[in-house]
């Protein structure tokens, strides 16, 4: 208490002399503001990239391994089970699904799914959708919310029904209207009944397993429609190619057993499949990965942001000098009534973390602006976190006592007799 | 106790000021400069003292020692019964702001303060709470008849007020000593003798006042002068001895 009492006249002295010097006071906080600025924003963007990336990762499942069927490279050779002219066999296959279940330890689920672009129509309204054949699982291996109606079940399965979930923008732009769930839609040459209606969470750092407009329907219909896999040929008929299944989806007990889990599905795979086509993403290394990247990006921003500092500091420190040599006779006078070298260092010392602080709150303000900004005009998500504002004010009052020190010392060392005699 | 200490004995109680052989010596390259070259004598409590002498007579050197601002090489000052030449840095800073009352020649009021703020700075120093440092700064104020000036700025006030003010804040710590540099030195002679009467005023009221200044109808208003010369005592005059 005495001790407020006692620096409470010292901050006015060093508010009224900034503000006595406006212009020199604000050219010198310029420093601080853009260091303190920046650091605030950059961890306000890392954190919202952060929390974006975590989403999206979430969104894919970090108990998941996700299996695809990817055409092979020209040179392993176009077909080895040639059965109709040039037609190109190649994926997975239910086997490799039957495989994985019974070899790799730890899973849970496995789901397959079979996708392929097709023409949904309503009356006059068509879209091109992306129809995705597979089992109820995976609804719960993508968990996404029902907006309205049911997902697929086993009946619908057992039943070969035809019946289809939609994703909310395919809805919206395939139907357009309130009545959702009955409507019968046609999928090439099928009549479908729209069951349900789940959100899509597409977009975000990395691949979600599910787009925009989709259209699930149990993978049994889609053998009784479409065949036991995606047969494609090219315009002329004379090439093609043939897919069992597009994607296995495989669900662990827990994310300890991903990691193995993906190398054990990749041993097996590559024992069966001569060539290299099917790809493994793991969602628990994408976020891995997003984060060390993240990473780099804060050390890299962070140097940035501590080199603004160091150059704020540095000003200031500057503009201290020259107000210690302005002030010389004040410091001979404070001497001469009595004040001993440690009270002239805390004065100039306060001084300075006035400046540095002054700075620093509007620094702060800039700090909180800018992601608001960045939000406003990129849509990329930024969160500013309350421990990032007192960073910056721990800071402030840091680069006030660091880049104060000498010049408060300096002022301190000064011999009475002769700053007394100082015009 | 030191050995400079056990050489002298200790002033009696009403000896406020007292030089023991002090000498003040200056290495200058070679040369050893002595500024002051052995001088002794003593001040009573409640008096009206002089120190006169030409320029590189020593009186600045006297000044600066009687200030507490410098130490003597040799011999002992002692200020309200402590030796100042034992001190080190930040005793002499405590002992000048409990027992001096410094008043300069161009004032050394701090320009951005105002007067009351300026009168308050010992205060603060001596760690009085805001509530008393203010009210001690108003009577202080109206003792030399500036009260009506407390939230103007030194620029504001005319050199008279200036010297007013800082006669005030010299007061503020209640000193054993108050200690002028050529008070009047910048003052019109109109306003000196006002400021002369203020000091007369204090000196009436119990206060111990010296003044150093070369001028000789400055020092004819103390009652005891000593005149400095190469650092020596050249004479003593007391009045009514």
């Amino acid at each position: 208490m005495n001790q407020i009492r006692y620096f409470l006249p010292f901050v006015k002295l060093g508010l009224s002399d900034v503000w006595r010097h406006k212009t020199r006071s604000f050219l010198t906080m310029l420093g601080m503001v853009f260091g303190v600025g920046s650091v605030i924003a950059m961890l306000a963007v890392g954190e919202g990239a952060s929390q974006q990336a975590m989403e999206s990762i979430k969104r894919l499942g970090s108990q998941n391994i996700m299996v695809m069927s990817v055409k092979p490279t020209s040179e392993e050779g176009g077909s080895t089970g040639a059965q109709r002219g040039s037609l190109a066999v190649y994926g997975l296959l239910y086997e490799d699904k039957d495989r994985i279940e019974e070899t790799v330890p730890g899973v849970l689920l496995t789901v397959p799914a079979r996708m392929t672009r097709r023409n949904a129509r309503l009356g006059e309204r068509q879209l091109e959708m992306r129809v995705v054949e597979t089992e109820p699982d995976w609804f719960e291996v993508v968990q996404r919310p029902v907006l309205a109606g049911r997902v697929l079940g086993e009946r619908d399965m057992q039943m070969r029904a035809n019946v289809c979930v939609l994703t909310e923008h395919g809805v919206r732009r395939l139907l357009a209207t309130e009545e959702t769930i009955g409507q019968r839609i046609r999928i090439a040459s099928g009549v479908f009944e729209v069951i349900g209606i789940v959100k899509n969470e597409t977009g975000g750092t990395v691949r979600a397993p599910d787009s925009e407009a989709d259209a699930y329907i149990p993978i049994t219909t889609g053998t009784k429609l479409f065949g036991e896999a995606n047969i494609r040929y090219s315009a002329g008929g004379m090439e093609g190619e043939k897919v069992e299944l597009s994607q296995i989806i495989v669900k662990m007990r827990g994310t300890d057993a991903v990691e193995p889990g993906s190398k054990a599905i990749e041993a097996v795979l590559a024992r069966f499949h001569k060539k290299k086509d099917f790809k493994i993403d793991v969602p628990l290394t994408l976020l891995r990965e997003a984060e060390r990247t993240k990473r780099t990006y804060n050390i890299v921003l962070g140097a940035i942001a501590g080199i603004s500092l160091l150059v704020g500091g540095i000003g200031i420190m500057n503009i201290m000098l020259a107000s210690v040599t302005e002030r010389t006779k004040e410091i001979g006078i404070r001497r001469a009534i009595g004040a001993r070298r440690s009270r002239i260092v805390v004065q100039f010392l306060i001084n300075t973390c006035v400046l540095s602080i002054g700075g620093g709150l509007v620094g702060l303000l800039l700090g909180v602006s800018i992601p608001l900004l960045i939000t406003a005009f990129t849509a990329m998500p930024t969160v500013v976190q309350p421990y990032s504002l007192a960073l910056a004010f721990g800071i402030s009052v840091g680069i006030g006592i660091v880049f104060g020190l000498y010049p408060a010392l300096r002022a301190a060392s000064l011999d009475p007799i002769e700053a007394l005699r100082h015009e | 106790m030191s050995a400079h200490g056990t050489e002298f004995v200790r002033p009696r109680a009403d000896e406020v000021v007292r030089f023991d052989d002090a000498k003040r010596h200056y290495l200058v390259g070679d040369e050893v400069v002595r500024a002051l070259d052995g001088v002794s004598f003593s001040i009573l409590k409640g008096s009206y003292w002089a120190i006169m002498g030409p320029s590189g007579s020593g009186k600045s050197t006297m000044l600066n020692i009687l200030g507490c601002l410098d130490r003597p090489t040799s011999g002992a000052y002692w200020l309200n019964g402590e030796n100042v030449a034992e001190m080190d840095d930040n005793q002499l800073s405590d002992h000048r702001l409990r027992n001096l009352g410094f008043i300069f020649q161009s004032f050394h009021l701090i320009p951005q303060l105002t007067v009351g703020e300026n009168i308050e700075v010992p205060l603060l120093y001596l760690g009085l709470p805001q509530a008393e440092r203010k009210a001690k700064a108003e009577a202080l104020a109206e003792r030399v008849g500036m009260s009506h000036r407390l939230r103007h700025l030194p620029s504001e006030l005319s050199g008279g007020q200036r010297q007013r003010v800082a006669v005030a804040r010299a007061l503020a710590n209640d000193p054993a000593v108050l200690l002028a540099d050529e008070p009047t030195g910048n003052l019109d002679s109109a306003t000196s003798t006002q400021i002369m009467g203020l000091f007369q005023e204090l000196y009436e009221q119990g206060k111990t006042v010296i003044l150093v200044t070369h001028e000789p109808d400055i020092a004819a208003y103390a009652k005891a002068t000593i005149v400095l010369k190469d650092g020596k005592i050249l004479s003593i005059r007391e009045e009514g001895a």
